[in-house]
């Protein structure tokens, strides 16, 4: 078997040892947070400390910290929660970013086709970036239940204005959310600083376990629940809290949050090596999202590209056979690719963005596993490019 | 070899797979998504997520790679886009036979070479094996599964990258063999229907797609009225069920669809004598590895998926297959695929553009 090169920590990334042994640690322990004798009391404070402790992390308050099953339920939440809360005070419109994640971009639509939403889908430039006057426009034509911009797009990685964001929509009175699950441990992440309504994080992007998220929401916004219960985490989110994923969850944070300068100064030196020989080495390689590459607009992990001429499905299974994890960007339950959204909305043809592959690079990541990928991709596109012309012909 | 083995979910293409596995080939599994519309819970169709969700498990279990290819949007074009526009011509395509022509065969063969692959494994019953002039397409050796008809198309290049691991073996050693393999897929029922109409309801199905088309049966030798139709489209040459004629024939005999006028929206009923056929004329002839010449040559000829081959001799006027039947059949429709044998070894075939009648209308 070659030896594997993981180049998709995108999607998800090892789970550090410290937060698996906080998790068998706590795991191993009777009682329900929410019991009232000593052993439900002593999880209860095992939740509590894990709240603090990414409240900290974070610059938030811990009552702010709502803690959920990952980042498709607090983006749900918050999506639904925040347009709920609106409506009751007769606000009905929802601005969303046309690049959002699906666990985002999706709610956005059901909202609008079946709670009488409307919607406001801001448009992106070529690198993926919004316009924040574009936003400013939709929050002064309409009565406004929430605007939500991912802080950075999960395939191409650019980074948005969210702070002008965050306080273009204060100044409006509209709750501002963003999707910064791809951000953390990634760029410095201050809530308290950036001041938006809500922020979605999750657990398994940075090394925590999955099924463990939270919403960061302000405490003085009574969201409708999506998951109705035992009225749990400020009746906002019902449901058993999970100790264990939260104390591991809470772990894997400080570390990302602690190490995140450095994390981020090694991920670029190693990601502009591995973009600038891909665009040396392989032949009408486009690089997609945010240009420069030493600037703070682009996620220091992420590279991102275009094979013209390509089918990404047929790149990933021959960089797959050599070895390469990677991604073609989105997936579907039936693992049919589809021509990603977000390269739809920069402005990409149907066709060319159904050629691209993202890498993404992790904790584990090394110079080798980027000499591995250049040793096999050169062949690998003109291959599939050559099987692309076979397909458009037949 | 590097072989793709393509995997419907269903049990014969698993043990095709695991075959190929065991015979020391480098296998990667590939499930094709043909029909986006047929990925809803409960159809019954060859490509549901169901059947895309047993592929992936069986390839999990045999430790391949796996993945699904999208090929929807070309099933849609030459696949169902033809058979509706062959009905509204007056045939009566046979959609399984144009699937392997144009996907399996062709979409799915050339990107695989393209890939880097030897060849493609499927789990069809019918067998490839070496003669003097190339790779030969043989009949399964279970005459109940034979399905060397609907492959009836392939050429010699494709047959050199075809393999076809069942055709030496019956469907019951197969399930058999699923069974010990202990693969999910072992007792999966067959599947009859063509995948995009899963209910089974091709007269509903084109009444959908191409509307109401109403119109007149008559009798073909009185030439009276004797119903109404909803859609000439639903009717076959040689259909007797579900014709609800009013008026019994004069000598109480069952009447069978014997002509279809699709521009006059009329269907024309008779006696079964009139639907016997002596000769077909086939275009668009393919072969195995030798074409059929001027010079006519004795073969048996099928024309049905499970039909009985009739003894014949075939030769080709003008790059038209000319078939001459030993024995008439009875209700040959326009559009379908006429495949010429020797013994169980494919010659070639050809679609049917017409054929001549025994008795004159």
């Amino acid at each position: 078997m070659t030896e594997r090169s993981y180049l998709d920590h995108a999607a998800t990334t090892r789970m550090l040892p410290q937060a698996q042994q906080r998790w068998l640690e706590v795991s191993s322990l009777m009682g329900n947070p929410s019991s009232l004798h000593d052993s439900g009391r002593r999880a209860r404070r095992i939740v509590e400390e894990a709240r603090e402790s990414i409240a900290a992390d974070l610059r938030t308050r811990p009552s702010a910290v709502i803690f959920t099953s990952g980042g498709t339920e607090a983006d749900n939440l918050a999506v639904k929660g925040l347009f709920w809360l609106g409506e009751t005070q007769g606000r009905n419109g929802v601005i969303a970013s046309s690049i959002e994640h699906h666990a985002v971009l999706d709610p956005v639509k059901w909202l609008g086709e079946h709670e009488g939403a409307r919607v406001h889908w801001a448009a992106v430039d070529a690198a993926g970036r919004v316009d924040p006057s574009d936003i400013e426009s939709a929050l002064a034509a309409h009565e406004v239940a929430l605007c939500t911009v991912m802080w950075a797009n999960n395939e191409v990685g650019t980074v948005q204005p969210v702070a002008a964001l965050a306080a273009l929509c204060r100044s409006y009175g509209v709750p501002f959310h963003t999707d910064a699950v791809q951000v953390l441990g990634q760029l410095p992440m201050d809530l308290g600083e950036l001041g938006a309504a809500a922020v979605t994080v999750s657990g398994h992007k940075v090394g925590g376990p999955f099924g463990v998220g939270a919403l960061i929401v302000d405490p003085d916004l009574k969201l409708t629940p999506v998951l109705h219960g035992g009225g749990h985490e400020r009746e906002i989110r019902s449901g058993t809290l999970d100790a264990a994923g939260v104390a591991a969850f809470a772990v894997a944070v400080r570390e990302a949050v602690s190490h995140q300068g450095r994390f981020a100064a090694e991920m670029m030196d190693l990601r502009n090596d591995l973009i600038s020989r891909v665009l040396l080495e392989v032949p009408a390689a486009q690089l997609n999202g945010e240009p420069n590459l030493d600037g703070p607009d682009r996620l220091p992990a992420n590279a991102h590209f275009t094979f013209a001429g390509c089918e990404g499905d047929a790149l990933l299974l021959l960089l797959d056979a050599a070895g390469i994890d990677c991604s073609t960007g989105s997936a579907c339950t039936a693992g049919i690719p589809e021509p990603s959204h977000v390269l739809l909305a920069m402005g990409a043809e149907p066709q060319a963005s159904r050629g691209s592959l993202r890498f993404s690079l992790g904790r584990e990541t090394t110079k080798s596993d980027v000499d591995h990928l250049l040793d096999v991709l050169p062949a690998a596109v003109d291959r599939a490019r050559r099987a692309g012309s076979v397909r458009s012909r037949s | 070899m590097k072989v793709l083995a393509a995997m419907s979910g269903g049990v014969d293409s698993s043990v095709a797979a695991a075959r190929m596995v065991d015979a020391g080939h480098e296998v990667t599994g590939v499930h094709l998504a043909l029909s986006k519309a047929s990925s809803i819970p409960g159809s019954r169709g060859c490509c549901t997520l169901d059947d895309a969700r047993d592929a992936r498990r069986v390839a999990d279990r045999l430790d391949i790679p796996f993945y699904v290819w999208d090929l929807s949007e070309k099933f849609a074009q030459e696949v169902m886009d033809n058979f509706l526009a062959e009905y509204q011509l007056g045939n009566t395509p046979n959609p399984c036979l144009r699937c392997n022509e144009k996907i399996k065969f062709l979409a799915l063969l050339e990107r695989a070479l393209a890939l880097g692959f030897d060849a493609v494994a499927t789990g069809h019953y019918a067998q490839v094996v070496d003669g003097p002039h190339g790779k030969e397409l043989h009949r399964a050796v279970d005459p109940e599964k034979d399905q060397s008809y609907v492959l009836g198309m392939l050429e010699g290049w494709q047959l050199d990258h075809s393999l076809f691991p069942l055709g030496a073996d019956t469907k019951d050693q197969v399930r058999a063999e699923a069974e010990v393999r202990g693969l999910l897929t072992a007792r999966k029922p067959d599947s009859h229907d063509i995948c995009f109409i899963p209910d089974g309801d091709t007269a509903g199905f084109l009444r959908r797609r191409l509307g109401d088309n109403p119109g007149e049966i008559s009798d073909v030798e009185t030439g009276v009225v004797i119903a109404e139709h909803d859609g000439a489209f639903g009717y076959t040459i040689g259909q007797r069920r579900g014709l609800d004629l009013k008026v019994p024939a004069a000598d109480g005999r069952p009447r069978y669809v014997v002509d279809i006028d699709i521009q006059e929206r009329k269907v024309f009923v008779g006696p079964p004598g009139l639907l016997d056929v002596d000769q077909i004329i086939a275009v668009r002839p393919t072969w195995a590895n030798q074409p059929v010449g001027a010079e006519p040559v004795a073969c048996n000829a099928q024309v049905r998926a499970h039909g009985t081959p009739v003894r014949a001799s075939a030769r080709v006027e003008q790059s038209v297959l000319v078939v001459d039947l030993h024995e008439t059949i009875r209700g040959l429709a326009t559009g379908q695929g006429v495949v010429i044998y020797d013994g169980t070894r494919v010659i070639g075939s050809a679609t049917i553009e017409s054929t001549r009648r025994v008795v004159c209308e």
